[in-house]
């Protein structure tokens, strides 16, 4: 059950030993030669006939009405072919879209790629040009004179609900508790209670109760957000981009420029990374409108300083948890309180939290209380699991401080307290076979657990061991997958999932497992929206599990056509074949043999072309339990913390590709230490970001980090039919918690703020 | 008005010529002039390493380097990295190792790394580590993007093993990754 993976030579595929031929062996990527050879298409390298080149003037100003925007000397610019503003949209309605992960407000959206009366953030776009060159186009936007009447901003979500605070959108109704309140800057307020958390704690032995806060982060994928549009002289509008999902993208930007669905063709090309950022558009409405008006195809590049002010990020917020055990250590009640900061228009992942917060434990009392706030910052957007690295860094630290008061095994007592198959979510779901008590026991079993922790390091610097769980529901939704076999026994694979990781690779893959060829002789390719049928977005950790479900399908089906060629090849009943490990036989007559290989060469003279095509639409999918250790070196001097060692265990049902799931896990693991030790928005007064570059915004580098160790878990999820649960998001839950208990192992200090930053560190060893 | 400026370099081994304006950067010069868009561009103030490319036995971030600057000079991007005979070793150590997810950083890793082996063929793991320091990878969390290169390194290792026995001079290689004013 277990994959253990400690060195590259070590590595053992489990092709043999789960029983499959192709899944869970580590193939090369289909696209893997284009991306190292240079020659993948990502959406800023695309170039057309005719192209014209576009620039955003953004607002300086986090919050303010605009009065007046005056254009006409930038259109006078030579080389200028148009200036839009806010008025050139389409008015869009206040309809909701939903998007697969999330649904937005469509006039809301308008107005966050391009405002309408006034501007919630800073760096929110306000007026857009279109010129022969990209520098002709910036100096254009420096002509703008935009008349702004600077409003008060709104900073955090304190502020944003405490007296007097400005109302930053005066139409917003607020939902509190299922009552519509007006004159608030609160969205949301939900509420999942379940049991009696007040008698729970009146029979708790021990309460621990605390409030966590965690700074704005950004997703920080290294292509900048691009967009290229064409809108012809037949109203038909053709968008080239880097995005998470084509569909999705499509119905945001028909929806922003009111026209149907099928007039928006978009084309996917590769993109630079997304983690939940990439799902909204921002450019490529704006694109359109500027293609519209100039005649010509027009592209808008991102530069980084907007990627960090106007794009992502991931709320900041405040999780209060209160946790109350019995004598033996099992949990008896809990109470937690989320709220995020939405940004400038609703729509955080709270909802999402709540679906995570208290999912790692079987709690009979439970209350959750979310809160959607608006603050003037950015539109937040997914990051990864989002909402679950929040409330697991509250609720890790909390458990590990009981462990702590109760001298009881911080794995025993997860163990002791874990929810498990039949075990009410409290969020309302009852938990189908998942995997967090295997999770915990690969935990206790690891090398890394069980390594003895030297605690003294050189000069002084003391270390530490921490462990944290974390969960990700995991998402299922529509995919459609179409394999075509040619008649060299190869097949063609159409996808609508945007490859972000490697999924090229582990679709393909399942559609080969049941076709019993090699994983290399299929050949997927992730086309258009006019050229595959509807698919969501790549995000939720869905895409292995559903659109490898669709190749699944789509694969049967070729199987089943393909029975019976043969059976008229050979004159018998279909019933007579059948088909297994890559073959194609009579029940009855042994004689009568042909590998998949074989039968695709006989396809002319048995009837012509085989293809098929698998649609699901998965409103269930399985649930995903990971738990990381961390090993950590703090200088109590400088308060900077080092990771020695780190170890992310998941389950992931079915690790398709081993090496992609791995790097899933690290990936997720090393943004979660970035979130805890360094990346932060640092915001003025006037919440204006004050280190939007890569430079002041501080990722983890190679140098900052080990090797991260990883071990695969699979608890085989009954509702797919390899087993798969998906991987990507949970891997980002619990690095936070992990690291703040590895952190207080080391020097005795909790801290209850992300980043853990040297001089909060500082400052806590200095009172303690 | 400024006018073009007229520069002849060696682009991947082969003699170019180009028109570029005063200030455009060389990495715009690449995408946007000659067409070689594998060089990328992440953040466009030396900060990503994700259109890093070597000017001259040295590695830039193209994104500080002007056009004009490339005059006589040898550039080497990532499409002048596989030869007719296939892939450089790297590419293929990436593609065994899955040291790539989106690929956007990828073009910048393996020029890095090249340059790296050319000077140092048998690093270690942390001398990789800080070499590779100027480029963020935002999907891998690095480990598999070491292991590749760790991995050629290895090969390195045993080939100048088995031709080399006795010679201690190539170990001592003392190269610094730059010369004052490049990156890092």
């Amino acid at each position: 059950m277990v994959a253990t993976r400690k060195s590259a030579s070590a590595r053992t595929s489990t092709n043999g030993k789960n029983g499959y031929r192709v899944i869970g062996t580590r193939p090369i990527r289909h696209d893997g030669v284009d991306k190292v050879t240079g020659r993948a298409i990502y959406g800023a390298d695309l170039k057309l006939p005719g192209l014209a080149h576009g620039a955003v003037l953004r607002s300086p100003h986090a919050h303010a009405n605009i009065k007046r925007i005056d254009t006409s000397k930038a259109a006078r610019l030579p080389g200028v072919y148009t200036v839009i503003t806010g008025k050139d949209m389409p008015r869009a309605d206040s309809r909701e879209v939903d998007l697969g992960e999330g649904a937005t407000n469509l006039r809301w959206a308008s107005n966050n790629v391009l405002a309408g009366e006034k501007v919630v953030y800073r760096g929110q776009p306000v007026a857009a040009v279109a010129a022969v060159d990209q520098n002709t186009a910036l100096e254009a936007c420096n002509l703008i004179q935009v008349e702004y009447q600077v409003l008060p901003p709104v900073k955090d979500v304190r502020h944003a609900l405490s007296k007097g605070a400005t109302i930053v959108l005066d139409d917003l109704v607020g939902d509190d508790l299922g009552k519509k309140v007006r004159n608030t800057n609160m969205a949301r307020h939900f509420r999942h209670e379940f049991g009696d958390p007040e008698a729970g704690f009146k029979k708790s032995k021990l309460i621990v109760e605390h409030e966590y806060e965690l700074a704005t982060v950004h997703q920080g994928y290294i292509e900048p957000h691009n967009a290229t549009a064409h809108w012809n002289s037949e109203d038909r509008i053709t968008v080239w981009t880097s995005t998470q999902g084509a569909f999705a993208a499509r119905r945001q930007i028909a929806g922003i420029l009111q026209v149907d669905d099928s007039r928006v063709k978009v084309i996917p090309l590769e993109i630079g990374g997304g983690f939940g950022g990439k799902i909204p558009v921002y450019g490529e409405p704006v694109a359109a409108v500027l293609s519209k008006k100039a005649g010509r195809p027009v592209k808008l590049l991102m530069d980084r300083k907007a990627v960090f002010e106007s794009t992502g990020p991931t709320p900041a917020g405040t999780v209060r948890v209160k946790m109350g055990v019995d004598a033996r250590g099992k949990i008896v009640a809990a109470d937690t309180d989320i709220r995020f900061e939405a940004g400038g228009y609703p729509g955080s992942p709270v909802g999402a939290g709540a679906m995570c917060v208290l999912s790692c434990y079987n709690i009979p009392n439970t209350r959750i209380d979310g809160y959607d706030i608006i603050t003037n910052k950015a539109k937040t957007a997914a990051y990864r699991a989002p909402g679950s690295t929040h409330v697991a860094f509250a609720v890790e630290s909390v458990v590990d401080e009981i462990c702590e008061k109760l001298g009881m095994d911080k794995i025993e007592f997860r163990l002791m307290n874990a929810s498990k198959e039949g075990t009410r979510r409290a969020d309302g779901p009852t938990f189908p076979v998942v995997g967090n008590e295997e999770c915990l026991i690969a935990a206790k079993n690891s090398p890394h657990w069980k390594s003895k922790l030297v605690r003294n390091g050189p000069n002084g610097r003391k270390r530490g061991r921490g462990i944290a769980s974390g969960y990700w529901f995991n998402i299922g939704l529509k995919s459609v997958v179409t394999l075509s076999v040619n008649t060299d026994g190869t097949v063609a694979l159409i996808e609508g999932s945007t490859d972000i990781g490697g999924t090229r690779a582990s679709i393909a893959m399942q559609a080969a497992e049941v076709l019993g060829i090699p994983a290399e002789d299929v050949r997927p390719v992730v086309v258009d929206t006019e050229s595959v049928g509807y698919t969501d977005v790549t995000g939720g950790s869905r895409t292995c599990y559903a659109t490898g479900y669709a190749a699944y399908h789509a694969a049967q089906s070729v199987v089943n056509i393909l029975r019976e060629r043969a059976a008229k090849l050979w004159d018998i009943k279909v019933s007579d074949v059948d088909f297994k490990d890559g073959a194609f036989f009579s029940k009855s007559d042994s004689e009568l043999r042909l590998s998949f290989k074989q039968l695709a060469k006989k396809l002319d003279e048995t009837g012509g072309p085989v293809g098929a095509t698998g649609a699901v639409d998965l409103s269930a999918a399985g649930g995903g339990f990971g738990v990381h250790i961390a090993d950590v070196e703090v200088d109590p001097d400088t308060g900077k913390v080092d990771i020695l060692r780190y170890t992310a265990i998941q389950d992931v049902g079915r690790a398709i590709h081993p090496s992609y799931v791995e790097g899933q896990m690290q990936g997720g693991a090393v943004q979660g230490i970035g979130w805890a030790l360094n990346e932060e928005y640092f915001m003025d007064d006037a919440v204006r970001m004050a280190n939007s570059s890569f430079l002041d915004y501080r990722m983890p580098t190679s140098l900052d980090l080990p090797k991260i160790e990883t071990i695969i878990v699979e608890v085989p999820n009954p509702i797919h039919p390899f087993g798969v649960r998906g991987v990507g998001e949970t891997p980002i839950a619990p690095p936070v918690g992990t690291i703040a208990n590895a952190i207080y192992d080391a020097v005795g200090v909790r801290l209850r703020q992300a980043p853990m930053k040297p001089g909060r560190i500082v400052e806590a060893l200095a009172k303690k | 008005m400024v006018e073009k400026v007229h520069v002849r370099t060696t682009l991947n081994g082969e003699h170019a010529e180009f028109l570029v304006y005063p200030y455009q950067s060389l990495l715009e010069t690449l995408r946007e002039i000659i067409g070689l868009t594998g060089t990328k561009e992440g953040c466009n103030d030396g900060n990503c390493g994700a259109c890093t490319v070597i000017l001259d036995n040295r590695i830039v971030d193209s994104c500080l380097v002007l056009g004009v600057e490339a005059e006589g000079k040898s550039i080497t991007t990532v499409e002048g990295l596989a030869t007719p005979a296939g892939l450089h070793p790297l590419q293929q150590a990436f593609l065994e190792e899955a040291s790539l997810q989106c690929g956007i950083c990828t073009p910048g890793f393996l020029i890095a790394s090249k340059a790296l082996l050319d000077r140092e063929p048998t690093p270690n793991e942390h001398r990789i580590r800080h070499w590779l320091a100027g480029n963020l990878c935002r999907c891998t969390g690095y480990d598999k993007i070491i292991r590749a290169v760790e991995k050629v390194a290895d090969s390195n290792k045993s080939r100048r093993g088995s031709a080399r026995v006795g010679s201690r001079a190539a170990a001592t290689t003392t190269a610094r990754r730059q010369p004052a004013g490049a990156r890092k």
